[in-house]
């Protein structure tokens, strides 16, 4: 035992391959099993992915999901921002650079109103929660933006900790509603083409939530929603600090 | 050779977070700008040039085609490491502004579509 512990520990990565693939194999044969594949194994393996990630903080008190046990650690790295961004920008390989060109001015302006909007929405949910000065009110739509945008607007602005915490928190949460969300309402929103799915990732926003919920809907749609979404954590940090935080100072002081 | 694919996918990976970084620092923000959007354009433009070439051949593409496919089990995997007990613990102003903008997102969603198509 101690030897299959040493391996386990020694070889993290590969250990992560092997929990996934179960995992995976799992899902699909749930999948198929109770729900004769109207809901997508990996559908069921992003959510499955989603629970382990809650147990793991449950049981270590982490912040890195299942990860953080141990024996499992590889499972961070093969999730983690290095391997998740190599293996989006290689989903490129399906996509066609004339359709993303086509769709090109749509993904800004989405990028634009996607931002407006979670923006005004955190903001709004945070006024009418009493938050009255402007930049607890900034760090916290920030954090309706995604969990990046809103500790960098927060730490920019000088916010509290509690506050920042809050908008990691919320993008937290927006990117799990996104992932769940987005292969439910799909059908009913018309997300369906990659023209559609690049303004739908600019909207939307948050890249492992837009790319994880496309993922669950329809693969092929993957790298258009990828390719803007992927802007949008940038912007975010771009304009909220600077030109919303000077609007909401202009309105509350 | 299927290295030459994956060492395409790294050089385009590598040089998108680059100009990421770059236009980051330009804009004067701490953060990645569409690092792995950039990277994503040019390995489409890459894929074009070498199809016109006749460059783009079916080893090469298997070493980009890997992680393609492994696409969403590093999503999966992603979603397991994801802070998902903070998340839910870090009160219901949290959840409310997690939750309620993406119910917003998902209403403006076709109004955008359709206003776009006329």
């Amino acid at each position: 035992m101690e030897e299959l512990l040493k391996v386990i520990d020694k070889n993290g990565l590969i250990v992560g391959f092997l929990c996934v693939g179960l995992l995976t194999l799992g899902s699909n044969f749930v999948s198929k099993k109770f729900f004769k594949s109207r809901i997508p194994g990996s559908a069921i393996a992003i959510f499955l992915g989603l629970v382990l990630g809650y147990l793991g903080g449950y049981f270590t008190g982490g912040n890195k999901g299942i990860s953080d046990i141990e024996i499992f650690k590889g499972i961070g790295v093969l999730g983690g921002s290095m391997f998740r961004d190599f293996a989006i920008v290689a989903t490129a390989l399906g996509a066609s650079y004339l359709l993303v060109k086509k769709s090109g001015l749509l993904g800004m302006i989405s990028l634009l109103f996607g931002i407006l909007i979670f923006f005004i929405a955190g903001v709004a949910i945070a006024f009418a929660w009493g938050f009255r000065d402007p930049i607890s009110l900034c760090t916290i739509g920030a954090g309706a933006c995604t969990y990046i945008v809103g500790p960098v607007t927060g730490a920019a602005l000088g916010a509290s900790s509690e506050v920042i915490a809050l908008s990691i928190g919320a993008g937290l949460v927006k990117t799990i509603a996104v992932t769940i969300f987005t292969p439910i309402f799909a059908k009913k929103i018309g997300l369906d083409s990659p023209g559609s799915a690049m303004a739908f990732g600019g909207i939307m926003g948050t890249s492992s939530g837009v790319a994880a919920g496309l993922a669950a809907t329809d693969p092929k749609l993957v790298p258009y929603g990828a390719v803007t979404a992927t802007f949008y954590t940038g912007l975010g940090c771009l304009i909220c600090p600077s030109l919303f935080f000077l609007i909401l100072e202009m309105i509350f002081a | 050779m299927i290295i030459y694919g994956l060492a395409l996918l790294s050089f385009s990976y590598l040089v998108g977070q680059w100009i990421g970084e770059l236009l980051g620092k330009l804009l004067g923000i701490n953060s990645n700008v569409g690092g792995v959007g950039f990277a994503m354009l040019i390995l489409m433009v890459l894929k074009e040039v070498f199809e016109r070439k006749g460059w783009w051949k079916e080893d090469l593409i298997l070493g980009i085609d890997f992680w393609n496919k492994m696409y969403i089990p590093v999503v999966i995997a992603m979603a397991a490491s994801l802070n998902v007990k903070s998340a839910i613990s870090s009160g219901n102003l949290a959840i409310l502004v997690g939750i309620i903008p993406v119910f917003l997102g998902f209403a403006f969603f076709p109004v955008l579509l359709k206003s776009f198509k006329q």
